[in-house]
């Protein structure tokens, strides 16, 4: 029976607990790793006196729990260290990078959202119908193809076939808007086609499931007009699930965006974890992993507190 | 009882028969991949990217300056079905080789998430207290966390080998196994049988075999073949961002990797890998849709 704010209060401190709980992880792991990590990194062709400096600038000879403790407290006012692999500070090779990333996910829901709760209300309302088979077995196939296969599909129609937008999407700071939005039309539409069968699927089964309940029947066995069951009784008991809906794709679109900025070469946030990862600059990869991450459970937190505010019953649990 | 499956098969929807197909024609390819394969795994055979059986351009300043498939295929004992990838290895023996590395590595990984999911779960369920608490609260941390960018953060750190990949992948898919189980098990843990059993003396690994896991089998299948699906993908996703399995080792994600240059010069190869990943995941799903809705009534609304 929390108010409000302490529950927000809750699951907030919750989100930040999972944050610092999985990078604490990741240091431990780094300790418990069975061999010795900078040798990993440098070869076994790299001198004693190499890897013995390598280790000191990694401070992997400082115990473990001192170095997180730096690195969380340096972390927390901006500082996110350098790049082992140039050098260069994070917090600049992230920057551009991070608002490119956003930029990409901005314009693929900008479309998405709408296009798919129209889609999955149609599909819900006229259910059993051509239409709803269609948008089922649709959803169904693009679920099941890899990110990267819709992405070739759309490279070989879009732009080897019928050479409508470039196959790589380079995109600089001062570029006009028409020219970005051009720039990355194909990674877009990627993302809009995965994640409109998403989100089209979950809000067809919320309506579908919101149409089947009692009060909905009572008032059609009431005689009461459609238009009025969907505006005055479906409507208000559904904008939760559907924002719900909406926040959760929002948050699985942060994510699916790190394989689509691979296959276009787009300069994002996703292109340098993954590049990070198979150069295993540390520094960089929990930085970046961590904004991701960050972003998703600041997404799914919001997707909690929406459909609180939308639905007063979910105040008081049982 | 075989009659009985035979006859749910026969009466099963269209869909559904052509999902047990795909699988079938997939896990066959990848049984016999040695036999039917027309060349070694790594063995380069031609030039890189040439055509497969859809070449029909002969003139050397055609678009594609390649010759057709006879042609291209003249001088070998066994012709390049599907063309050449990056490294002029024939394509088909490749897709072959793919199927077994991928399908079995995707399949361990599942089972090995399923022991794990599945004994926490039902361990959470009959011991309940501080044992439920504690697993739930951890599964709760790790779920919160995005899948691929905790798996990337753990590979950065421990490297890309195979063991390390079905482990992690196995450990962060036992976390929704796990959360299913529990549930499930939560269920049949307060009926009448069990609790006779308990008070029985029976122990709890007999209670957690014997009485809970036959009664909670179908929704448990179902979700074996979705998770499969997911693990599938998220193995192929990583092989093609180059943290999967390594080189030469044929594998569909990083053949699509490999031969994704390609594309621009308007050839299909990256395609092919691609296609069979989404075909494979197609076929899973579309059994998986048949038997949820036969077995449990579940899930109608989807």
């Amino acid at each position: 029976m929390d108010s409000l704010p302490v529950m927000v209060g809750k699951r907030l401190v919750f989100g930040v607990v999972t944050l610092i709980a999985i990078s604490l992880m990741i240091a431990v792991g780094v300790e418990l790793l069975p061999g010795d990590l900078a040798q990993a990194i440098l070869g076994q062709s790299a001198t004693p006196e190499t890897v013995a400096a390598f280790r000191r600038e990694l401070g992997l000879d400082l115990p473990w729990y001192t170095r997180y403790i730096t690195w969380l407290g340096n972390f927390m006012t901006g500082d996110m260290g350098t790049s082992l692999a140039n050098k260069r500070e994070i917090s600049e090779l992230i920057g551009t990078r991070l608002g490119n990333t956003i930029f990409l996910a901005a314009s693929a829901a900008i479309v998405a959202v709408p296009l798919a709760v129209f889609l999955g209300m149609m599909a819900a309302l006229y259910r059993e119908t051509l239409f709803d088979k269609m948008i089922s077995m649709t959803t169904l196939s693009t679920i099941s193809f890899p990110e990267f296969f819709v992405a070739y599909i759309l490279i070989v129609l879009l732009s080897v076939q019928w050479s409508v937008f470039p196959s790589i999407s380079n995109i600089a700071p001062d570029m006009p808007l028409g020219r970005k939005l051009y720039a990355v039309a194909l990674p877009a539409l990627t993302l809009i086609l995965v994640v409109v069968a998403h989100m089209m699927r979950m809000t067809r089964a919320a309506i579908i499931s919101l149409m089947m309940s009692p009060y909905i029947e009572m008032a059609r066995l009431k005689g009461i007009k459609r238009s009025r069951i969907i505006i005055h009784h479906a409507f208000p008991n559904a904008l939760s699930p559907v924002i719900n809906v909406i926040v959760l794709n929002l948050a699985y679109l942060v994510v699916g965006v790190v394989v689509v900025e691979v296959v276009f070469v787009y300069p994002g946030l996703g292109q340098l974890l993954v590049d990070s990862v198979s150069k295993r600059d540390l520094p960089v990869v929990q930085a970046s992993g961590l904004i991701f991450a960050g972003t998703y459970v600041l997404l799914n937190l919001t997707a909690d507190v929406l459909s609180i505010l939308a639905n007063p019953r979910l105040r008081h649990p049982k | 009882m075989l009659r009985d499956v035979l006859k749910a098969l026969l009466n099963a929807p269209w869909s559904a028969k052509l999902g047990l197909v795909i699988i079938v024609i997939n896990v066959t390819l990848m049984v016999f991949a040695p036999v039917l394969s027309p060349f070694p795994e790594t063995e380069v055979v031609g030039d890189v990217w040439e055509a497969g059986f859809w070449a029909n351009d002969c003139t050397p300043e055609g678009i594609a300056a390649y010759e057709c498939w006879d042609e291209i295929n003249r001088d070998r004992e066994h012709k390049v079905l599907l063309g050449t990838d990056h490294l002029g290895r024939d394509l088909f023996t490749r897709l072959l080789y793919g199927a077994r590395n991928t399908i079995s590595i995707a399949l361990v990984t599942t089972i090995l998430s399923f022991a794990i999911g599945i004994s926490c779960g039902f361990l959470a369920a009959t011991l309940r207290g501080w044992v439920d608490q504690g697993l739930s609260r951890f599964v709760d941390v790790i779920m919160a966390f995005p899948t691929l960018i905790f798996a990337l953060m753990i590979l950065s750190v421990v490297g890309t080998s195979v063991g390390v990949l079905i482990v992690v992948i196995a450990i962060l898919d036992a976390t929704r196994v796990y959360r299913l189980s529990r549930a499930v098990a939560m269920d049949v843990e307060v009926m009448e049988y069990v609790e006779v059993a308990r008070l029985r003396g029976e122990r709890i690994w007999w209670l957690m075999r014997r009485e809970i896991l036959p009664n909670t089998l179908p929704p448990l299948v179902a979700e074996f073949g979705l998770r499969f699906c997911f693990v599938f993908l998220f193995l192929s996703a990583l092989s093609f961002l180059g943290l999967g399995l390594q080189p030469p080792t044929a594998d569909w994600g990083s053949m699509v990797k490999e031969n994704a240059g390609a594309i621009t010069f308007g050839i299909y190869t990256p395609l092919v890998p691609a296609a069979a990943i989404a075909i494979l995941t197609i076929g899973v799903n579309l059994v998986v849709d048949w038997f949820l809705r036969k077995a449990a009534g579940l899930r109608d609304e989807y």
